[in-house]
């Protein structure tokens, strides 16, 4: 059976590797910004401990709709110019976006568990983070089972488009039903973090950047992972027909 | 051809088609009684009670039975490959959407019109003194429904999975009119005026306006091979 060192040596990616770099630097931000979290903020008054949970949730939540944001820009391009790189952007950015708002969503439940004393409640951001997750969630499936090619990214990508301009729709509905979440208290008209402890603030936004970056790093890997599993399927379609076998494979 | 005769001459195929085999229609009325019985069973509300069940349980209906149709939407053209004779016309292939939602949105105010009624009577409340504004909630949140729908139904049609995608691809999306749907019908029949359930009426329009816009430019990169 011939391989493909016979014919052509894969390029291993020499040089600085940006996406370890990304990893390294958000990991090593995010042990600084759990330290700043745990020891560095003061204590909340009335919450107490349960308060610090919110140095995870936010930036999970933050970088969830980051990502979202990423899928509809992205969705948008790939319409447009047909290009794959966008198609596998949304992809990745769609992935990434589900773990983190997962993460936000379940650590808000055990917050809300502590604060409220109810894991959940269908307060207006609640609910529009939860139908956004359930939005990508589908996308996924779509991709999953989309059917043949190009199909499923165009389908998904119509779905990211679509499901993003519902998103404010979606929170406007649940705000005419019903709002219990606690009131912005790092962006308000008073001014940026006027709400909270300085100290408090610092520990957030060293949180913000750490989540940020490891954001940029996973999609930056993962869209370097579906790049290449693209490369290989071409590879071995290319060697089938090569061999004179023309069984077809899917790319994913 | 001018956009106005291709709608028509859309609708009108759909409509003919749906008069000959009565396979959409027949099914969603059967499904939707069936549901408003299965709640009644489930729920056996009180005269008291049905008036504060009606709007949701009318609302979860609608939306299973608009699934019902929408899956079966574009199942003809998709089997027949009648959909690239479609494309091959020379308009606009985004009037092909225009065309179905409106067959869809047809079909849908039909079993509305038998669903609602059977839906009091069942529950023994007359719904006649406030019939015009909930004719106009129901409408708009049908548009609001079908818009979507339409769009889904057509991605659906070409996948592994389709009656299993539609659903879950279209009930997040239609979670606003669900919503407005269900509360501004509740305010109507609480004693409401049109002017207290406003709120929900602008998320309504909103909804319709913007899925209807954005259906008709997307729909193009949904059809195409």
């Amino acid at each position: 059976m011939a391989s493909y060192a016979d014919t052509e040596t894969l390029e291993l990616p020499r040089g600085f590797d940006w996406r370890a770099g990304l990893t390294w630097l958000g990991g090593l931000l995010a042990v600084l910004g759990m330290y700043m979290a745990v020891l560095y903020a003061p204590t909340e008054r009335t919450m107490s401990h349960a308060q610090r949970i919110f140095y995870v949730h936010v930036p999970a939540a933050w970088v969830g709709f980051l990502a979202f944001g990423v899928v509809f820009v992205c969705s948008i391009g790939f319409l447009w110019t047909r290009r794959r790189s966008f198609d596998l952007a949304a992809h990745a950015s769609t992935e990434i976006g589900v773990v983190f708002t997962t993460l936000a969503i379940v650590s808000g439940s055990v917050w809300g568990r502590a604060a409220w004393g109810t894991w959940w409640t269908w307060d207006p951001r609640l609910t529009t983070t939860f139908m956004l997750w359930f939005i990508y969630v589908v996308s996924l499936m779509v991709r999953a089972y989309g059917g043949p090619g190009s199909q499923s990214g165009r389908f998904a990508a119509v779905l990211g488009i679509v499901g993003f301009l519902d998103i404010p729709l979606i929170h406007l509905s649940v705000v005419w039903w019903r709002s219990l979440h606690p009131l912005p208290v790092v962006v308000r008209s008073e001014g940026f973090g006027s709400g909270l402890h300085p100290a408090m603030l610092q520990a957030l936004l060293v949180n913000v950047a750490a989540f940020t970056l490891l954001y940029v790093a996973l999609f930056g890997i993962r869209r370097a992972q579906m790049a290449a599993a693209d490369a290989l399927a071409a590879r071995r379609e290319e060697q089938r027909i090569r061999e004179g076998t023309l069984a077809r494979e899917g790319t994913r | 051809m001018s956009a106005l005769t291709a709608v028509r001459h859309l609708v009108w195929k759909d409509l003919v088609l749906e008069w000959r085999g009565r396979e959409i229609l027949t099914a969603m009325v059967v499904f939707s009684m069936l549901v408003a019985v299965v709640f009644n069973f489930a729920f056996s509300p009180s005269p008291a009670d049905a008036v504060r069940l009606l709007p949701g349980m009318l609302w979860v209906t609608l939306a299973f039975a608009s699934t019902l149709g929408l899956s079966r939407s574009f199942v003809l053209e998709h089997d027949h490959g009648a959909i690239e004779a479609l494309r091959l016309f020379p308009f606009d292939p985004s009037l092909i959407y225009v065309g179905k939602l409106l067959a869809n949105l047809l079909y849908l105010l039909a079993v509305e019109l038998l669903v609602l009624p059977a839906l009091a009577a069942i529950a023994g409340i007359s719904l006649l003194g406030s019939a015009a504004p909930l004719a106009l909630i129901l409408v708009l949140g049908s548009i609001g429904l079908v818009a979507v729908g339409t769009i889904f139904s057509a991605m659906s049609v070409n996948t592994r999975i389709r009656e299993v995608l539609l659903p879950v691809l279209m009930f997040p999306l239609a979670t606003p009119v669900l919503i407005s749907g269900v509360r501004a019908m509740l305010g109507v029949l609480a004693g409401g005026s049109l002017s207290a359930v406003m709120p929900g009426l602008r998320i309504l329009i909103v909804f319709d306006v913007v899925f209807l816009v954005v259906g008709y430019v997307i729909f193009e990169f949904v059809l195409e091979e």
